[in-house]
């Protein structure tokens, strides 16, 4: 029961950074984002392609981003820039390689394939480099099981809704209707997988009630975060994943009990004489580490009043 | 020679010009002699005129010194009306002291110069071509640059003597009570112009809007004013300011903007009755947006908002957040509105604003102040006057006066570009370490280690990374490397004057 801990990263936010843009490369760390996701695929023409390859390599190898997590969308497969993109963050030693437009597991596959080759190519320690999978069709949808389950290497798979709306002949609309089912399939092949699930983006950016109204649904969902677009948005999701303090009290109890459990060398926790079971314990572990995320703890790892 | 901000000053300069300096940010109590202006006579039925060239030609004489206020900024039209008789007439050697040169008035000074109309300034700053003129020795004389305190003891001392004050206003009686809150031209408090109204020889208003005695309210009253000129029209409204200042989209200022609200709300100057001043940049500004939210979750309300005043600051007013807004300058058109409808926000002038000889100025009363910098350097040296390039391209403004305040943050990126903005060693200091508390930038801040109390304070703050300044500069320094020494001829271009009218450093000459 002890054993309960959970190891995974918060990622609540990944940030855009169109990969062409020295400015916003440079300062893509100052924002407090737990992913940072360098774009070498839409938002870079084709012209620029290479001159952003080369744009990020650099980025990613000389300037100080902090915590975050480094996540590169390379171009997909069926372009000309594929391997040479998965080359060159490989040799960056990125984070996570983010896929676009994958609708099968084999298309994983491959990708895995060709990170280990380049793994070796450039002596970065094997299995080090991980990946995700965007699912932006109907096929990637239906297929996202498989998708998620795909690779050791997966930390996670996304839903992009822009290209999946299109592909259902249907756009967005501000209630989400259209995007149900995929986020409830996204989400539980990434929970079966034991991976993270990531929602779309939101890109009025005037619309603040729409996106505050849009990411309590998806935190209520059980989604892990957010793909973001502007850096303004990062503190807005916080504050939607940000623990209540009656979440943070208890939670604090739950780890002090557990704490407690251990010094005695006691196998079973108990809190109030009720028995604390694991989901209990892990949830009260993600709740300590939102709140310290959001510095709502002081260092005894009590809250702080705001 | 050298100073107490360890700059090297051309000593034969300072003696011909009687200069002493800069020894540190302490006044003292000294008693000081004021002067007072000649009155020409008159019942006041002979003020009103048509004709500027005749008020220029009965007024102005070779040699003397005029003055300006910069309350329209790149909308004035009266600047250039004026100085173009002045240089047809071909005057010679004036010095000029207006409150500020701004852009739309670059060119007429240039060719001033040029011609030997202009053979001194005087003047808070300067931008542009004009910047890069005087920059290049092209004048024989240094400009002496003053804070707007600073030039307000100027005048007062009897240092800057103006002859003849030529002073747009958007609307004056025939006797010349007149005020900056009527007509087209719109400015709202004249702040910077009650100084020369006050202390010059001879004053003259040209407005475009002659409105029935008696005009009121009176900021310039008729006691003050020689002559009223009638012209077309005396600023491009539009060109004034923009009609609410918005707020800046750029994360990178707000992310700023949301740390700096975090120092002032942690300090121990947070509490009611307390008092602030923001500067008009893009980070500066959106602290009040910070600000109000904190000053209502902790039921804090301000005694008094200073200096050059925004919508988003007369709107605090307005909401009951601020008790009075001290006004001595308005950025846009809903603060310039405010001050006609709300009795609470008072038009004060330069003097009462900032000026160190005096029984009090408002800069003495102020808790906070954000600030911004051009430069700032690991001794909390800020430049506001020249660019990594050597050229004169800024403005003290109010700079020097309100970092006098209980707690002065500059906010600043670290790098802006390619170039750095926190560096070992400030292109040219304006405003001495000594009146800096915090800096504010998008990576984290640094507290003047001669604030041990805030130090101690701010290093709890959660989501405040502290670092040393030199840490702030190495870490700009990684980022863009360092840049080649700057190279200068030996003439000094411009004197930077202290708020208290000693030297704090020179501008020499830069080499192409």
């Amino acid at each position: 029961m002890t054993q309960a801990i959970d190891n995974e990263r918060l990622r609540r936010t990944m940030m855009f950074v169109p990969g062409n843009n020295p400015a916003m490369l440079k300062d893509a760390g100052i924002y407090g984002a737990d992913s940072i996701m360098f774009d070498l695929e839409d938002a870079v023409s084709l012209t620029e392609k290479d001159a952003a390859r080369i744009l990020v390599y650099e980025a990613l190898t000389h300037v100080d981003y902090g915590k975050a997590e480094k996540v590169v969308r390379i171009n997909g497969l069926d372009t000309p820039f594929y391997q040479e993109d998965i080359k060159a963050m490989v040799k960056a030693k990125v984070d996570v390689i983010r896929l676009p437009k994958v609708e099968s597991a084999a298309m994983m596959k491959e990708l895995e394939e060709l990170v280990s080759v380049a793994e070796k190519e450039f002596n970065v320690a094997p299995g080090s480099i991980h990946l995700m999978a965007a699912i932006e069709s109907a096929k990637g949808v239906l297929n996202a099981p498989e998708i998620a389950a795909a690779s050791n290497r997966m930390i996670g798979i996304a839903l992009s809704a822009e290209d999946y709306t299109t592909d259902m002949k249907t756009h967005r609309y501000p209630d989400g209707t259209e995007l149900e089912f995929a986020r409830n399939m996204v989400l539980h092949a990434a929970r079966a997988a034991g991976i993270a699930a990531f929602d779309t983006v939101f890109t009025d950016m005037n619309d603040t009630e729409g996106f505050y109204r849009e990411t309590k649904h998806i935190h209520q969902l059980g989604f892990d975060g957010k793909s973001l677009v502007n850096p303004r948005q990062i503190a807005m999701v916080n504050q939607v994943y940000e623990p209540s303090e009656k979440e943070i009290n208890q939670a604090v109890e739950v780890i002090n009990a557990i704490k407690e459990a251990k010094v005695k060398g006691s196998g079973v926790i108990s809190l109030n004489g009720q028995m604390v079971d694991r989901p209990v314990a892990l949830r009260a572990q993600r709740v300590i580490k939102l709140a310290e995320a959001s510095n709502l703890l002081d260092e005894e790892g009590n809250y702080i009043e705001k | 020679m050298k100073n107490n901000v360890n700059r090297q000053l051309d000593e034969n300069l300072m003696n011909k010009l009687g200069y002493q300096p800069f020894q540190g940010t302490d006044i003292g109590n000294p008693i000081k002699q004021r002067v007072a202006p000649k009155v020409r006579i008159s019942t006041g039925n002979d003020k009103l005129v048509d004709s500027l060239e005749d008020v220029v030609k009965k007024t102005v004489k070779d040699g003397m010194t005029i003055s300006f206020h910069h309350h329209f900024r790149n909308g004035d039209f009266v600047f250039n009306k004026v100085m173009r008789i002045i240089i047809d007439l071909g005057i010679k050697g004036l010095t000029l002291a207006p409150s500020s040169l701004t852009g739309v008035m670059n060119e007429l000074v240039i060719e001033g110069i040029k011609k030997g109309t202009i053979t001194n300034i005087t003047s808070s700053g300067m931008r542009g071509s004009l910047g890069d003129f005087i920059s290049h020795g092209n004048l024989e004389n240094p400009v002496i640059f003053r804070s707007h305190g600073g030039r307000a003891r100027a005048i007062e001392n009897g240092e800057i003597k103006i002859d003849v004050a030529f002073l747009g206003v958007p609307n004056a009686d025939r006797l010349g009570n007149a005020n900056g809150r009527f007509g087209d031209a719109v400015f709202g408090s004249l702040g910077y112009a009650l100084m020369d109204a006050q202390y010059a020889d001879q004053v003259v208003l040209i407005t475009d809007n002659v409105v029935p005695y008696p005009n009121t309210p009176a900021s310039i009253k008729q006691t003050q004013v020689d002559y009223v000129v009638k012209i077309d029209q005396v600023g491009d409204p539009d060109k004034i300011g923009s009609g609410a200042t918005r707020f800046t989209k750029d994360p990178k200022e707000l992310k700023i903007a949301e740390m700096v609200n975090k120092v002032i709300v942690n300090s121990p100057y947070f509490k009611n009755d307390f008092s602030f001043q923001t500067g008009s940049g893009g980070a500066a500004l959106a602290v009040t947006r910070y600000l109000r939210q904190s000053m209502i979750d902790a039921g804090v309300k301000a005694s008094f908002a200073l200096g050059g005043i925004t919508k988003p600051t007369t709107d605090l007013l307005k909401e009951g957040l601020v008790r009075r807004v001290m006004d001595v300058q308005d950025f846009d058109k809903g603060a310039a509105d405010s001050m006609h409808s709300n009795p609470n926000q008072q038009e004060i002038d330069a003097s009462w604003y900032a000026d160190a000889d005096n029984k009090g100025a408002m800069v003495d009363q102020l808790d906070v102040v954000i600030l911004s910098a051009l430069e700032i350097d690991t001794k909390f040296n800020v430049n506001v006057m020249t660019g990594s390039d050597g050229i004169i391209r800024g403005a003290i403004g109010g700079h020097q006066d309100a970092a006098t305040a209980k707690l002065t943050i500059i906010c600043a990126p670290l790098v802006r570009g390619r170039i750095a903005t926190v560096t070992p060693d400030v292109t040219t200091v304006v405003t001495p370490g000594d009146s800096v508390d915090v800096l504010v930038t998008e990576v984290g801040i640094a507290v003047n280690p001669k604030r041990k109390d805030l130090v101690s304070i701010l290093s709890k703050v959660k989501g405040l990374p502290l670092y040393s300044i030199e840490e702030l500069q190495q870490l700009a320094e990684k980022q863009v490397g360092t840049s080649k020494k700057l190279e200068y001829h030996d003439k000094v271009v411009a004197l930077i004057e202290y708020r208290d009218g000693s030297i704090i450093d020179q501008v020499k000459q830069i080499k192409d």
